[in-house]
């Protein structure tokens, strides 16, 4: 066995720091990979349509708005099948990142507290777990547009782009909450109502248009808001962001993405105290 | 009483693997429970929030050495497991410094993190995978923990179907399928029927005859005797006595009965 004259860990200089944890996550890449396999492979694993579920349960709740809300928007959404299901992919994305991104760092806790671990691993495969669930969910939104009779546009070659924001955004709060519900059960479930009401306050089932003019000013303090809207412009609306559209998304996704990093890293020595 | 290290090395030369100069732990506790964040922000602005400070660890000093399988005993409390935890770069420790200078190989404990909705052959990837393991170093295992583990006819089934035997043999397979610079024991060599209790002592020798540094924490007196080559009897987070078994668990036996 080699001598090793160099220690391979010197607690006086070890300082998890963000650029640290990031070296870290590289590491353990195929852990992240092997829990993103789990949660997707156990999430079905009893039920007998498996994955299937992943893509009847947008569809379930987009029929169940459309019966509810048709006769409310119908006159101001053509399509409103297909205006509903583009919202709900980007809103179930991000409700079940960030849910997701608690329930693995409190669950990782237990194996924090015995092994080392990159404790930023847990929020990242959440994050991972949605991603596949919301590629996978876009074959029903083509399906419904098939059925509906919605035109296809060359601008959906965009979406990849949507798609990043999207998940740089949900991964930077989803690590920002979870490293508080840390230190605060009680978080957890206070995020559950709170995403009850940013819903709501998010044009996902109501058409934007309704939102009355003077109101408009504060839905755009949302970023939600532009989320969705990267998604609902090239599908919806047959034309890419302009940069006006675009600049606050990217200004959310990058930002959040850097303070929940941030955030999350400068709380990380403490959670084998706490979780 | 003393927390110097005692130079008793049969090695001309040792090499250090672990070294604790003056480590101390202390936990934070909050001398109430405060669940809620309203609670907090409340207490916060009153300036009512009262911390207890409690220090599993004082100012321990301890060096292992290659090769050296090294037990430690002690009453529950006494900082055994807080002190696995700062080698294991789980903590960091309050004050004080601790290098290590090896790969730690962690026996977690047995079946932790296992999915019992997934085969046993998924479980070992994915636990190799939480140990810090990539996938080619599991491929290149994993016949040998199948069939350390007796579990070839079984290893597609999902292990909820497991007897808690069946599952603490994949288990130690998965955690010592690697030969490891520094295991670390806590509390876990009681697995399983005799016959496989044997196989992991010979496992456990292997290492030993292989250079494994081994560091192990246990309230089984005897079979620390017979594996260790020194002991420390921690208490109230400070070594009370280390060096030769026998001379420890008499220390420790004669404090205790």
């Amino acid at each position: 066995m080699a001598t090793h004259s160099k220690p391979v860990y010197d607690s006086a200089s070890y300082r998890v720091s963000a650029i640290s944890e990031l070296r870290e996550l590289g590491k353990y890449r195929y852990l992240i990979g092997q829990l993103i396999r789990r949660d997707i492979l156990t999430r079905y694993k009893r039920s007998v349509l498996g994955v299937a579920w992943t893509m009847l349960n947008p569809l379930g709740t987009m029929l169940i708005l459309t019966f509810v809300f048709s006769n409310f928007f119908k006159s101001a959404v053509a399509h409103y099948p297909v205006y509903i299901l583009s919202g709900l992919l980007v809103w179930n994305f991000f409700a079940q990142g960030t849910n997701a991104s608690i329930s693995g760092l409190v669950w990782g806790g237990s194996l924090l507290k015995r092994i080392y671990i990159p404790s930023s691993v847990f929020g990242v495969s959440a994050i991972g777990t949605a991603l596949v669930n919301m590629v996978i969910s876009l074959i029903p939104l083509v399906i419904v547009m098939l059925v509906d009779g919605a035109p296809f546009y060359l601008s959906m070659l965009f979406l990849p782009v949507s798609i990043l924001l999207l998940t740089a955004f949900t991964l930077g709060f989803g690590l920002f909450i979870s490293s508080v519900a840390v230190f605060f059960p009680d978080v957890a479930e206070m995020y559950q109502v709170l995403l009850t009401a940013w819903l709501y306050l998010t044009p996902i089932i109501y058409p934007e248009s309704l939102i009355p003019a003077k109101w408009l000013p504060f839905y755009k303090i949302n970023p939600m808001y532009w989320m969705v809207k990267m998604y609902r412009l090239p599908i919806f609306e047959g034309r890419i962001p302009t940069w006006q559209e675009f600049l606050p998304a990217i200004a959310w996704a990058v930002g959040m993405l850097i303070v929940g990093w941030l955030y999350f890293t400068s709380k990380t020595e403490e959670y084998a105290y706490r979780v | 009483m003393s927390d110097v290290i005692e130079e008793k090395d049969e090695l001309p030369v040792p090499q250090p693997m672990i070294q604790l100069e003056n480590v101390s732990v202390d936990y934070r506790l909050p001398s109430e429970r405060i669940g809620t964040f309203k609670e907090y922000a409340i207490r916060k602005l009153q300036r009512k929030i009262r911390i207890n400070k409690f220090s599993a660890l004082k100012g321990v000093n301890l060096q292992v050495n290659q090769g050296e399988v090294f037990g430690l005993i002690g009453n529950n409390g006494a900082g055994k497991s807080t002190m696995l935890k700062v080698i294991s770069k789980v903590l960091k420790p309050t004050t004080g410094r601790v290098v290590i200078y090896g790969k730690i190989a962690p026996l977690l404990e047995l079946g932790a993190g296992f999915h019992p909705e997934l085969s046993g052959r998924e479980n070992v990837f994915l636990n190799g995978s939480l140990l810090g393991y990539s996938r080619a170093e599991m491929e290149v295992v994993f016949d040998d923990i199948v069939e350390f583990s007796e579990l070839s006819q079984f290893i597609d089934s999902p292990v909820r179907a497991y007897s808690s035997g069946m599952f603490a043999r994949l288990g130690f397979a998965v955690a010592t399928a690697h030969v490891p610079e520094i295991l670390i024991l806590d509390e876990i060599l009681s697995v399983g029927d005799e016959a496989f209790q044997r196989k992991c002592n010979n496992r456990m020798k292997s290492f030993q005859q292989a250079g494994t540094t081994v560091l192990m924490v246990s309230h089984a007196l005897d079979t620390l005797e017979g594996m260790c080559n020194r002991l420390a009897w921690i208490d109230h987070g400070k070594i009370l006595k280390i060096g030769e078994p026998h001379e420890v668990i008499a220390a420790y036996r004669g404090e205790n009965w």
